[in-house]
């Protein structure tokens, strides 16, 4: 098997609180990889130590190869690991294009991008690529803020593609859209990967996850509980033991069973 | 629509260089050098706290620094009172850059609202210091060289080298504003963490926005020493100072180019008036005070972006009616489109 | 170097630190629950210590007795300020605006303060003023143990109504996260306007105190404010307990550094010491951990 993202012993207790003990996690080149568990089992901790957004307290965090943990989350989205957030966040007082072009400098010294103008014509052609994949490309010209919840998760996914990451990290990428623009971003998912991008998913969308994932992680309190195929996790009784205990989830409970 | 543009402010620019030829009374011109002063500060404290929404109330230790810049060196220089000193203006600016770098490193650590308290913090720090090392003459200050060409025309150099701080400090600031830099500093307003997570280097970002806006406002300080010739702690060191930058900012429109030009304009020169003509400074305390709270609460955007916003209104309308039958039209093609517009 | 000087010193640091840690609290608390850098406070605790100045000379009311009504006069002059201009602000640039509508009401009382009672500056009297009692070679002021015992009181029933009633678990639940305080129903605009009563109303005390142990005018807002704010910063803004161990410390280290230095670097040292702390916790020294990812 070969590792592109790899967890080991991630260890995160914020206060009196265990976030995250000893989580194992591997994410295979070219596999799109569901994390899904109840509420509080330490998903998104898991995301923000990957991304450089928390330190860990313990553990390991390596991208192809190399040993990123701690690393600034500047630098690790340089080294070509994006992410999108559970509550999607734009910058609302530029415009959608200007959003895009935000990530188009990663790789450059910020002393040559005080000297260079905003955008190339083949970056904007670029982000207007982009734009036009996901469906938004007319409305390039607005403020972002004036973006609908959904159109605001499409622009989250288009930003993070421009700088050509090889893992995408999504934070509950159906959560409060509808169900035709949770298909449309299904398929923008498997087009990428078939193009040879990576994706790593955290959602609570049970059949989103069943059908769009090669590999499903599961975590409880903090840990891996189980990983293998949609199949065998929807088989393997601990599963369902940890969504039962996890009280405040009923939708999920059911939602596992039923997938 | 360019081209239109750029011509107002070749005007603009014509109409200020005229300005010393057409009126000589000394009263107006010396209102006039003030004005140049704070046009020039305001647009460079815009260039950072006005893109980067980190609004620093420190600005007068970059001032100041100019400031004692010109007063020591001219001094220690022993030079000749005249045009020469004006090659310490740009020193001046260069030193509050210096200056700006460890500020800029311990104050831009933490998060926006304890950055004001710092900008504060590390201010009196350069106050009280002036007021209690030897070398800068404690307070009873320092007295520059003593400037003495010619009575008609003294304020006219003054004047032309402020207006040059004006222009090269709007002319930084649009730079910024087209450069990949200055998205940076916009997305670091909008949303800083989620920047970072785009790739941007929000602290060498932050820094270098905070020395670049350093270097006009302690050029202008220097120019403000080598103008009134003897220069005190509490005033090149003065709390209002940034008060006033960020008020006349916010009144002309914070984050556009000319939201401070024409804020400091109006501020300014109004204020330099008021003072001579009311010689009661309590009342005139109430009069900025009552004026800033007017602003603030009635035009939060300032007036620059108030005006925009009206002018625009219509067509904003228009544009959006023809968006939105796009999306409807757009919406019978493409299933992704019939869930964007949906999503609503 | 004299022992008892800086005993003394140490002495005066604690006695005032605690008045500075009253005022402080209600600055930091006003932070915490409304995110609302009050800087008119500097200039509040002039107008309380000018109100007990008022009642003493046209009507002898003593200092404390004269609490009585500059408290809750200072209380209803914090939520006019709330209701006519703090309640309406929104947006991102709350915090910043806040800055600069709080500076814009400082300017307006400061003004109106000069022209009432002139710039020439003031002391408050009363007979205890002057006095004090030794303990061995050490001198206590009056006025100074009256200020630590007032804000030992005011501290404790600030800190009796946040955690032993109802409306304080209300403005504890703000302070911890608005939205999630309005979304169990309570009610943030109520909490906030009172909140920045009480947060106004300790400055009478503070300022009663302030203007019985030094001559004041109203332009002694600035180093007041700055003091204030730097002791928020350094405790952590928004905490209280924080604000109060700042307070103490903060004019403790400054008393101290005037005896074995000089007076003159007293103020300074305030700084100095912020810059320091923050150097090593940005946070300050009880402030909550930045954390990056919402």
């Amino acid at each position: 098997m070969d590792v592109l993202l790899s967890a080991t012993g991630v260890t995160k207790s914020f206060g009196g609180l265990q976030a995250l003990a000893e989580c194992h996690l591997d994410v295979e080149r070219g596999s799109v990889t569901g994390l899904i568990g109840p509420n509080g089992s330490g998903k998104t901790t898991l995301f923000n130590v990957i991304t450089g957004y928390v330190k860990p307290d313990a553990g390991t965090v390596t991208f192809d190869g190399r040993d990123i943990t701690n690393a600034r989350p500047d630098a690790v989205f340089s080294l070509g690991v994006g992410r999108t957030f559970q509550l999607t966040r734009i910058f609302a007082r530029i415009s959608v294009l200007e959003n895009m072009l935000i990530a188009t400098q990663h790789d450059e010294s910020w002393l040559r991008g005080l000297l260079r103008s905003k955008s190339s014509k083949v970056e904007v052609d670029n982000a207007m690529e982009l734009l036009e994949f996901v469906g938004i490309a007319r409305l390039a010209h607005l403020q972002a803020g004036a973006l609908s919840y959904g159109q605001r998760k499409l622009l989250e996914l288009a930003y993070v593609l421009v700088a050509n990451p090889d893992v995408i990290l999504l934070d509950e990428p159906a959560g409060g859209v509808n169900l035709t623009l949770i298909n449309g971003i299904k398929e923008k998912i498997r087009a990428l990967n078939k193009s040879g991008k990576t994706f790593l998913i955290v959602e609570h969308n049970m059949e989103f996850v069943m059908s769009l994932c090669d590999r499903v992680t599961v975590m409880h309190q903090g840990t891996n509980l189980v990983t293998g195929t949609p199949a065998e996790v929807r088989a393997n009784p601990l599963v369902l033991d940890a969504y039962l205990g996890g009280d405040d989830d009923d939708d999920l409970t059911e939602a596992v069973a039923g997938a | 629509m360019l081209q239109k543009k750029n011509l107002w402010w070749v005007l603009a620019i014509a109409v200020f260089a005229m300005y010393p030829i057409v009126v000589t009374n000394p009263l107006f011109t010396t209102i006039a050098v003030f004005t140049t002063i704070y046009m020039a500060c305001a647009t460079s404290w815009n260039m950072f706290s006005g893109y980067s929404g980190y609004i620093a109330l420190g600005s007068a230790v970059f001032y100041g620094s100019g400031a004692y810049t010109m007063a020591l060196l001219s001094l220690h220089l022993h030079m000749a009172a005249g045009s020469d000193m004006f090659w310490l203006v740009p020193v001046g600016g260069l030193v509050a850059m210096v200056f700006a770098v460890p500020f800029g490193w311990i104050a831009l650590r933490v998060r926006r609202h304890t950055f004001v308290v710092i900008t504060i913090a590390v201010f009196f720090i350069f106050q009280l210091s002036a007021i209690n090392f030897g070398f800068t003459g404690g307070t009873s200050g320092l007295a520059l060289p003593f400037i003495t060409w010619g009575y008609q025309n003294f304020n006219t150099p003054f004047y032309y080298v402020g207006l040059s701080l004006v222009v090269f400090a709007t002319a930084l600031s649009a730079a910024v504003r087209r450069s990949r830099f200055g998205l940076q500093l916009l997305a670091i307003r909008d949303d800083e963490d989620r920047a970072m997570g785009l790739g941007v280097k929000v602290s060498a970002v932050k820094i270098t926005g905070f020395t670049l806006s350093a270097f006009t406002v302690g050029a202008a300080g220097a120019l403000y020493a080598m103008f009134v010739g003897q220069i005190y702690p509490q005033f090149v060191f003065d709390p209002m100072f940034d008060v006033s930058i960020a008020l006349m900012t916010f009144l002309g429109g914070l984050g556009t180019l000319t939201g401070p030009l024409l804020g400091a304009l109006v501020l300014e020169a109004s204020q330099q008036y008021l003072t001579v003509t009311f010689s009661n400074s309590s009342l005139y305390l109430i009069l900025f005070g009552a004026l800033f709270l007017i602003v603030i609460m009635f035009m939060p955007q300032g007036v620059v972006v108030y005006l925009r916003d009206r002018v625009t209104r219509r067509a904003e309308r228009e544009r959006e009616a023809v968006a939105a039958n796009d999306l409807a039209t757009a919406d019978a093609v493409a299933p992704l489109d019939v869930a964007v517009g949906g999503a609503h | 170097m004299n022992s008892i000087a800086l005993l003394s010193a140490a002495k005066d640091g604690i006695l005032t630190g605690s008045i500075y840690a009253l005022m402080a609290t209600g600055l930091t608390l006003i932070f915490g629950v409304m995110d609302i850098i009050n800087l008119a406070q500097g200039i509040l605790v002039i107008l309380g210590a000018y109100l007990s100045y008022a009642l003493q000379v046209h009507w002898h009311i003593d200092l404390f007795v004269g609490l009585l009504i500059t408290i809750p006069t200072m209380f209803i002059v914090g939520i006019v300020i709330e209701r006519l201009f703090m309640s309406r602000l929104k947006g991102p640039e709350k915090t910043a605006m806040s800055l600069l509508v709080t500076y814009a009401v400082s300017l307006l009382i400061e003004g109106s303060l000069n022209m009432i009672f002139s710039v020439n500056d003031v002391q408050l009297q009363g007979w205890y003023v002057p006095k004090a009692f030794a303990i061995g070679q050490i001198h206590f002021g009056y006025v100074y143990v009256a200020g630590f015992i007032l804000a030992g009181v005011l501290l404790s029933a600030l800190y009796f109504m946040l955690y032993r009633t109802r409306f304080g678990v209300s403005v504890r639940a703000s302070l911890a996260d608005q939205t999630s305080a309005a979304l169990v129903g309570i009610d943030v605009r109520r909490v906030s306007t009172i909140t920045f009563g009480i947060g106004v109303a300790v400055t009478a005390a503070g300022g009663m105190i302030y203007g019985a142990t030094n001559s004041f005018n109203a332009s002694s807002s600035y180093d007041l404010i700055s003091r204030l704010l730097t002791i928020i910063v350094l405790g952590g803004m928004g905490s209280l307990g924080g604000a109060m161990v700042a307070g103490v410390s903060m004019v403790f280290i400054g008393d101290m550094v005037g005896v074995i230095w000089s007076p003159v670097w007293s103020s300074m040292s305030y700084f100095v010491v912020l810059v320091i702390v923050l150097l090593l916790r940005p946070q300050g020294l009880f402030g909550k951990q930045l954390t990056r990812a919402a």
